[in-house]
C-alpha cells in the first residue's frame, strides 16, 4: 500500500490533450516517486470555476461540486480529495464551506443530488496538491528523493491568486507566501525575490479582457526578468497558461522580447528526482525550457 | 554639623581593575582630590563593600563619600546612605564601556577615568546632605473641583483609598454633561447598544459616602498656600464663604459645547430643525425610548448627522482639533432612532469616522442596524419647507453637489475646555507670537471672551493652571498625563484634552491617585514628580539678590512668590527641584544643598586640561539627567563607543544650567561644550515642561559671550536628546569631537 | 426595462441598499463597508484604465441609491477573482463574491451591458461545462471568438493563431475535440437532471425573496 492515498480531482484543464495536460503528466510521475497514490474520482465533473457565476447562479455551482464530493465519498471512502488546479481547489473549498455553514443550501443541494442518485454524508477534506506535499509530507520528505539538485538555476516562484487567496496555504501570508520558494529550494534551485509574486495574471479575463490581463502578465514577467530569473514556476494551470502563451502577443504589443519558460513546481520535482524530460512533461511547454531539457538529458 | 570627613571609594569590579590603573586613580583621589580616606574594593556594591563604607561612616566619621565605580543611576539601593553626601565617579558607563579595549586607547581611557575621579571628589566636597523641607503641611484632604463624571469618579476613588474629599460643584446638581444624556455609549461587552448614563449610580454612591463633603452651587473664591497646606475659600451661592484645609486638588471642570451659533451655514439658528448633539439628547430624553419628535412635535422620519461641525477646521475660524467622542455619540444617537423605529432613515456624514477603543464594535452594530455612513463634507444645510436639505461633497463618488433631505439635522460640534484664565495670555500677549503649526493662524477662537478663574490661586504667576494648546490645561502629555505645572494640582477629564466618559473616568482615577501621592510627599517634605522623594530644595542668599525677578518669572511651577520686601519667597512644597531658578539667577545666589553652581562648577574646574599642543581636546557635556544621561548610560550598556575627550556632568534640567558654567569652561580651556536636553516647544518632552525651553533661550545668548572671547560659535553646541537616542547619541558626540578637532584647540588653555 | 427589473424597482422604491441586501448573493455585506478604500487600492484591474468603479465606489453608489448606474455598470464584470480585496478588507467583506453577486443580479434583471465579454464568457463556460459535465476547451474558445459574429471570430482566431498553434504543438489543445469527441462525463443525464433541479430550487428561492 502507498503511504498516502487520495481521491484525485484532476479538473478539466488537466485532462489528456487539454491545456494543462503536462501538469498531470508531471504530477503522476512525482506522486510515484513520493509513493502517493492518487485515484481519479470516477466520473467527476467540472467544478464550474469561478467565472461561471453569472450564468450558474449560486446553487447550481455548489451542486456541481457537491456531485464530486458525493462521488469521492462513496467510491473512495476515507480519502481526502486532492486537486491540482488552483481554481478547482478554491471552488470546491468554497462550496464545502458554504454548504457546511448553511443548512438550507445543503438541503437544496441534497435534493438536487438525489436526481443523480447521489447524496452527501460528510464532505471530505479538500486539498491542493501543494498542501499534500508540504503539510502531509513536509519539505524534508520532499528532499529525500532528490538525485539531481537544480543547482545554479534561478526561478521566480509565481504564486498568483488562487492557491493564495482567500484560503491560502496554512501559515503563509497573503502578501508574501514563501511555500513555492521553499519548494524551489528543496529541489536545489534558487528562488529569486521579485515584487510580482502574488499579482493576478488576469485569470479568466485573459479571454474576455485580453488587454488588461496582458498588461498584468507583462508586469509579472518583466519583474521576473529584472530580478534575474530564468524561468517562472507556478502551482496553477491558469497562471501557467496565461503567463506562458501570451508572451508572444505581449512582445508584439509592447516591443518586449519575452521568452521565459513557465513551469509547474511538479515538473521541477520530477527532474530533481531524476525523471526524464518526458516524465516531467517538458514537451508540453509552449516556450520550451531548453536549459531543463539539457539538464534532464544529462 | 560635625566636622567634615571626605572619603573616596574606588571599585575594581566589573572589569574596572583590568582596564584601568587603579593605583593611579587612588593617587589622584588622594593628592588632587584631597580625600582623607581612599579605599579600593574589588566589588564595591557587594554586601561586604557596602559594609566597608557603612563602617567608615559609622566609626570613622566619614560625612562625604565619592564612589568611583559605576553610573549614579546604577546600584542606588546598595549605595543608600541617607545621612552622607554621596557623589559618583562614573568609571564604568562613563569610561570603560564606551572605550575600546586596545593598547592605543589605554592612555586616553585612563585619563578619562582620572578626570572622573577628580570630578567626583570635587563635587562631593561642594555638597551637603539635604535635611528636608521644614516647611511642610500635613493636610490630607483632597479637593475636587467639578461634579461631573470625572469629578465624581476622582472623589469616589480617593475616598476608597481612605482619604477625605471636598467636592465643589458650581451648579445645583451633580452629574455634569452626562446627566443630560439620554444614554451613553457602551462600556461593556458586546459594545453594541447604548447604555444607561450611569450618573444616578455615582450620585448615590457619593451621597452614601461619609468621606465626601459636597458643596453644590459653589465656586472656589481663593486658593492659597501650597501642597499639604492649601487654604481654599469656597463661595456658596446663597450663604457664607467657607474655608477648607486641603492637601491636594483635582480640577475636573470639564467642557462646554462649541457654540453652534457660530455655524450659521449649517443652519443652526435659522431653523429649529437643526440641533447640536445636546439638543438631540434633550429630544431623546423627552421621547424616552418612543419615537423621537422634533421641537414642533413632528415625528422624525429622516435624520442626518453632520460630523466635525466646526471641528478639525484648518481655516482657523473654528476648532482646529478633533473632540474624539462625537463620532461615537452620533452613532449612539442614530441608534436612538433605529431602536425606536427601524424605518427611520439615518445618515451619518463624516470625513473620517473616529471610533477609538471598542467604538469599532459599536460602529459595526449601527451598520447592522441599518444606519448609513457616507464619506462627505457638508457645505451647507438649508431650510427647505418643513425639512432641511443637506448639501455635501460626496468624497467617494466625488459628487460635489450631493444632497439629502432630512426632517432633522444634528451637528457634532465638539468641546471647548472649561479651564479658567489663560495666564500666559494675560501675562504676556506678545509671547504668543512664536509660531505653532496647526493652531498658528487661529489665535485661539477657543478662549472665551472673559473667562472666569476657576481656582483663584494666589500664586504670583496667575490664578489658574497654565494652558497648553487650544485652552486645554498643560500636562506632560507623553509621559505624565495628569501632571500640571502646579504641584499637587491635577487636572482630569476633558479640561485636559478631549475625551469621552470612559476615558475621563480612567483619567479621574489616575489623577486622584497622583494627588494622594503628592499630599503624602508634601507631608514628608519631599519633592513630587519627577524628582519624587528628593529632600533638597532651593534657597536664596537674599543678601546678594538684586530683585531681578527672573526666578519668580521663570519657575515653571509657580513655586516662587514675593515677600513684602519684594524678595523671592520660595514655597518649597510647590517646587519640583528642577533648578531653573538657579540657572536663571544672574548673581548666582540660588542653590540646593546638593546641587549648586559650585557643585557643577567645581567638577568643571577639576578636569585636567592638557596643553594646546597635546592634540587632546576637552569637551564638556552637560546632560539632562532625565533623558540624555540615561541615554548615555544605555549607549554604554550597548558598548556604543565614543570619544575619550568628553567629560559628562549630569544636570537636573537644561533649565538649571547657569551660563557661568559655560563661560568658566571656555575660559579654563575647554575646546567645546555640548548641551544635551529634552525636546521643547509644542511637542516638548522636558520633564519640567518649560525647563529645557527656558534653558535654551538663556543659552542662546551665549553667542555674544563667544564673540567677546573671540571664539567660534560652534564651541557651544545645543543638542536635543531623547532617551531612545542610544545609537545616534555616540555618533553625534563623535561628529562633534571631529568638528572641534577641525576647528582647532582653544587658545584659552593654561590661563 | 425588463419586467423583472420594473418589478424590483417598484418594490424597493428608493431603497436600493435593501434591494441588494435581499436579492444579490452576499449583498447583505454591503452595509458593513467602512469606506477605507483598501479594496480599490488592491484591485489589479484598477491599475489599468478601463474600470469605472472599484468595489468601494460600487458599495457607496448602492448606498447613495444609484440603482441604474450600478446595475448597468461594466465594473463588476471586470473582477478577475483575484481575491486581493477579499483578504485585505479590514471589515472582512467577501468583496469578490459581492461583486459576482451584484453582476449576477444585474444579469438576472436583464440590465447587464449587452455583449459584455466576461458575461459572455461566463455563459459560455457554464453552458460548455454543463453540457457534457466537463469543459471542452476548443469549443469554448471557438464560441468565445465568434461571439461578435463570424468575421470578427475569424479575425480574432487569426490573431490568436500563434497561441493556439503553440498549444497544439505542445499537445495541449486537441482540435479533434471540436468534432464532437473529447471529454465528457458518463452520467450526463444524471448531471443534467441534477442541474435542472438545482435551477428550479434556486429560481424558487429567488422568487420567494422577490415577493417576500
Ligand atoms: S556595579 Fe558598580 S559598584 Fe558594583 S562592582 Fe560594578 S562598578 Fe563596582
Ligand atoms: S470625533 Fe468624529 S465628529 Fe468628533 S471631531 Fe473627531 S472626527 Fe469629527
Ligand atoms: S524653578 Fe524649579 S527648583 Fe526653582 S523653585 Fe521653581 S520648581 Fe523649584
Ligand atoms: S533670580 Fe536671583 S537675583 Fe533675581 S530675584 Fe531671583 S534670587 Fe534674586
Ligand atoms: S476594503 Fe472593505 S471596508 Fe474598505 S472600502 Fe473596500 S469593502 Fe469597504
Ligand atoms: S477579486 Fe475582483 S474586485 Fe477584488 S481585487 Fe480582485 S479583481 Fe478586484
Amino acid at each position: 500500500m502507498a503511504r498516502k492515498e487520495y481521491a484525485f480531482y484532476p479538473g478539466c484543464s488537466s485532462q489528456k490533450g487539454a491545456s494543462a495536460s503536462n501538469y498531470l503528466t508531471s504530477v503522476e510521475s512525482m506522486c510515484k516517486t513520493l509513493d502517493i497514490k492518487i485515484t481519479e474520482i470516477p466520473d467527476w465533473n467540472c467544478c464550474g470555476a469561478s467565472i461561471s457565476y453569472a450564468e450558474s447562479g449560486e446553487l447550481p455551482r455548489h451542486v456541481m461540486n457537491a456531485r464530486n464530493f458525493a462521488l469521492a465519498e462513496s467510491n473512495l471512502p476515507g480519502q481526502d480529495i486532492v486537486a491540482t488546479c488552483a481554481a478547482c481547489w478554491l471552488g470546491a473549498r468554497e462550496s464545502k464551506e458554504r454548504l457546511e455553514h448553511n443548512s438550507a443550501l445543503m438541503a437544496d443541494t441534497q435534493e438536487a443530488l438525489k436526481e443523480a442518485g447521489l447524496s452527501i454524508k460528510a464532505i471530505p477534506e479538500i486539498k491542493h496538491m501543494v498542501e499534500v506535499l508540504i503539510e502531509d509530507l513536509g519539505y524534508d520528505e520532499l528532499k529525500k528523493p532528490v538525485k539531481k539538485p537544480l543547482d545554479g538555476m534561478k526561478f521566480a516562484g509565481y504564486v498568483g491568486c488562487q492557491t493564495n487567496r482567500p484560503f491560502g496555504i496554512h501559515g503563509e501570508s497573503f502578501e508574501n507566501p514563501v511555500y513555492l520558494d521553499k519548494l524551489i529550494e528543496t529541489v536545489g534551485g534558487e528562488a529569486v525575490p521579485y515584487d510580482q509574486k502574488v499579482t493576478c495574471c488576469g485569470g479568466a479575463l485573459a479571454f474576455s479582457e485580453p488587454d488588461k490581463a496582458q498588461a498584468q502578465i507583462k508586469d509579472i514577467i518583466e519583474s521576473a526578468y529584472d530580478n534575474g530569473a530564468e524561468m517562472l514556476v507556478t502551482p496553477c494551470p491558469l497562471c501557467q497558461a496565461n503567463t506562458e502563451v501570451y508572451q508572444g502577443q505581449i512582445n508584439k504589443k509592447y516591443g518586449t522580447k519575452f521568452n521565459m519558460p513557465v513551469l509547474y513546481y511538479s515538473q521541477l520535482m520530477v527532474l530533481a528526482y531524476g525523471g526524464t524530460a518526458k516524465e516531467a512533461g517538458l514537451d508540453g511547454n509552449v516556450i520550451r525550457a531548453r536549459k531543463l531539457e539539457a539538464f534532464a538529458a544529462k | 554639623m560635625a566636622e567634615k570627613k571626605h572619603a573616596a571609594y574606588i571599585c575594581s569590579g566589573c572589569g574596572l581593575g583590568e582596564r584601568l590603573d587603579i593605583a593611579a586613580l587612588e593617587a589622584v583621589a588622594k593628592k588632587e582630590g584631597k580625600m582623607q580616606v581612599v579605599k579600593t574594593h574589588p566589588f564595591l556594591c557587594s554586601a561586604e563593600g557596602v559594609a566597608m563604607i557603612r563602617a567608615d561612616i559609622d566609626d570613622e566619621g566619614v560625612t562625604h563619600a565619592a564612589l568611583c565605580a559605576c553610573s549614579r543611576r546604577a546600584k542606588t539601593e546598595a549605595f543608600n546612605f541617607p545621612t552622607t553626601a554621596i557623589s559618583r565617579g562614573n568609571l564604568r558607563e562613563g569610561v570603560i564601556w564606551v572605550r575600546p579595549d586596545t593598547e592605543e586607547a589605554r592612555e586616553t581611557t585612563q585619563e578619562m577615568a582620572e578626570d572622573y575621579v577628580r570630578m567626583a571628589c570635587a563635587e562631593v566636597k561642594a555638597m551637603t546632605q539635604p535635611a528636608g523641607n521644614p516647611n511642610t503641611g500635613t493636610n490630607k484632604t483632597l479637593l475636587v473641583v467639578g461634579g461631573g463624571m470625572s469629578g465624581m469618579t476622582s472623589a469616589l476613588e480617593a475616598s476608597k483609598a481612605g482619604y477625605k474629599v471636598v467636592l465643589v460643584e458650581k451648579t445645583g446638581a451633580l452629574g455634569g454633561w452626562a446627566a443630560k444624556l439620554y444614554k451613553r455609549t457602551p462600556t461593556r461587552e458586546p459594545f453594541k447598544a447604548p447604555e444607561d448614563n450611569g450618573v444616578a449610580d455615582l450620585v448615590a454612591q457619593i451621597e452614601a459616602d461619609a468621606n465626601i463633603k459636597v458643596y453644590l452651587n459653589s465656586t472656589i473664591a481663593k486658593t492659597a498656600g501650597a501642597p499639604g497646606r492649601f487654604k481654599v475659600d469656597i463661595a456658596m451661592e446663597s450663604g457664607p464663604t467657607v474655608t477648607e484645609d486641603i492637601g491636594a486638588i483635582v480640577q475636573a471642570t470639564g467642557f462646554n459645547l462649541y457654540d453652534a451659533n457660530r455655524l450659521p451655514h449649517l443652519g443652526y439658528g435659522k431653523t429649529p430643525h437643526v440641533v447640536d448633539q445636546a439638543g438631540l439628547e434633550a429630544l431623546a430624553k423627552a421621547a424616552n425610548g418612543g419615537v423621537i419628535k422634533r421641537a414642533d412635535g413632528k415625528e422624525v422620519k429622516s435624520v442626518v448627522f453632520v460630523q466635525c461641525a466646526g471641528q478639525r477646521d484648518p481655516s482657523g475660524e473654528h476648532l482646529p482639533y478633533c473632540s474624539g467622542y462625537c463620532c461615537n455619540t452620533s452613532i449612539k444617537q442614530a441608534m436612538y432612532f433605529k431602536d425606536a423605529n427601524p424605518d427611520v432613515d439615518t445618515v451619518v456624514l463624516f470625513t473620517d469616522l473616529r471610533t477609538p477603543g471598542n467604538g469599532e464594535d459599536f460602529y459595526r452594530s449601527a451598520q447592522n442596524k441599518g444606519v448609513i455612513f457616507s464619506k462627505g463634507v457638508v457645505s451647507e444645510v438649508v431650510p427647505n419647507g418643513d425639512a432641511c436639505t443637506v448639501r455635501f461633497h460626496d468624497l467617494i463618488l466625488d459628487d460635489k453637489d450631493a444632497r439629502i433631505e432630512a426632517d432633522l439635522v444634528v451637528l457634532a460640534t465638539g468641546v471647548v475646555p472649561n479651564s479658567g484664565v489663560n495666564i500666559d495670555a494675560v501675562a504676556a500677549p506678545a509671547a504668543e507670537a512664536a509660531g505653532s503649526e496647526e493652531g498658528a493662524e487661529a489665535p485661539a477662537p477657543v478662549v472665551e471672551e472673559k473667562p472666569i478663574s476657576i481656582l483663584n490661586l494666589t500664586y504670583r504667576q496667575g490664578p489658574d493652571i497654565p494652558q497648553f494648546k487650544w485652552g486645554f490645561t498643560d500636562s506632560h502629555f507623553i509621559c505624565f498625563p495628569y501632571e500640571t505645572r502646579r504641584t499637587a494640582i491635577y487636572t482630569a477629564g476633558p479640561v485636559r484634552r478631549p475625551m469621552d466618559i470612559a476615558q475621563a473616568q480612567e483619567d479621574a482615577t489616575g489623577a486622584a491617585m497622583k494627588a494622594i501621592q503628592a499630599m503624602e510627599n508634601a507631608g514628608l517634605g519631599k519633592a513630587a514628580h519627577p524628582r519624587a522623594g528628593d529632600l533638597s530644595f532651593p534657597t536664596a542668599r537674599l543678601e546678594g539678590c538684586t530683585q531681578c525677578k527672573r526666578c519668580t518669572v521663570e519657575c515653571p511651577f509657580g513655586a516662587i512668590d514675593e515677600d513684602e520686601k519684594r524678595f523671592p519667597l520660595f514655597n518649597e512644597s510647590r517646587c519640583r527641584r528642577c533648578g531653573t531658578c538657579m540657572g536663571a539667577c544672574p548673581v548666582r545666589v540660588i542653590s540646593f544643598e546638593n546641587y549648586s553652581v559650585n557643585t557643577v562648577g567645581a567638577q568643571i574646574k577639576a578636569v585636567n586640561i592638557p596643553d594646546e599642543f597635546s592634540e587632546k581636546p576637552r569637551i564638556l557635556i552637560l546632560a539632562c539627567e532625565n533623558d540624555a544621561y540615561p541615554a548615555l548610560d544605555m549607549a554604554a550598556m550597548n558598548r556604543n563607543e565614543y570619544s575619550a575627550f568628553v567629560r559628562a556632568i549630569p544636570v537636573r534640567c537644561l533649565g538649571s544650567v547657569n551660563t557661568i558654567w559655560i563661560t568658566d569652561a571656555l575660559n579654563s580651556g575647554y575646546d567645546g561644550v555640548m548641551l544635551m536636553g529634552c525636546k521643547h516647544g509644542e511637542e516638548y518632552q522636558c520633564h519640567f515642561v518649560k525647563g529645557s525651553e527656558l534653558g535654551r533661550y538663556r543659552l542662546s545668548k551665549v553667542g555674544d559671550t563667544l564673540k567677546n572671547m573671540n571664539l567660534e560659535t560652534e564651541r557651544v553646541f545645543d543638542l536635543e536628546v531623547a532617551i531612545t537616542d542610544i545609537d545616534t547619541l555616540p555618533r553625534k558626540i563623535n561628529d562633534y569631537a571631529a568638528k572641534i578637532q577641525e576647528i582647532g584647540m582653544s587658545p584659552f588653555k593654561g590661563f | 426595462m425588463s419586467n423583472a427589473n420594473e418589478q424590483m424597482a417598484a418594490r424597493y422604491k428608493n431603497n436600493f441598499l435593501k434591494e441588494i441586501e435581499e436579492q444579490a448573493e452576499m449583498g447583505e455585506w454591503v452595509k458593513m463597508c467602512m469606506q477605507c478604500g483598501v479594496c480599490s487600492g488592491s484591485c489589479p484591474t484598477n491599475f489599468h484604465p478601463g474600470w469605472d468603479h472599484p468595489p468601494q465606489e460600487i458599495f457607496m453608489m448602492i448606498r447613495a441609491g444609484k440603482r441604474e448606474e450600478v446595475l448597468t455598470s461594466n465594473s463588476m464584470w471586470m473582477c478577475t477573482s483575484c481575491y486581493n480585496c477579499y483578504v485585505r478588507c479590514p471589515r472582512k467583506l467577501p468583496i469578490t463574491h459581492i461583486m459576482h453577486g451584484i453582476a449576477e443580479y444585474a444579469y438576472r434583471l436583464g440590465l447587464a451591458p449587452k455583449m459584455q465579454p466576461t458575461l459572455h464568457l461566463s455563459q459560455t463556460f457554464w453552458n460548455n461545462c454543463t453540457k457534457t459535465g466537463r469543459v471542452n476547451e476548443v469549443k469554448l474558445t471557438q464560441s468565445l471568438y465568434f461571439k461578435d459574429g463570424f468575421m470578427a471570430g475569424i479575425k480574432k482566431g487569426l490573431e490568436m493563431k500563434d497561441v493556439a498553434l503553440g498549444l497544439v504543438k505542445a499537445k495541449r489543445l486537441n482540435i479533434f475535440e471540436a468534432l464532437g469527441g473529447g471529454h465528457k462525463c458518463k452520467d450526463i443525464k444524471g448531471i443534467q437532471a441534477m442541474l435542472a433541479k438545482a435551477k428550479e430550487l434556486e429560481a424558487k428561492r429567488k422568487a420567494a425573496k422577490a415577493v417576500a
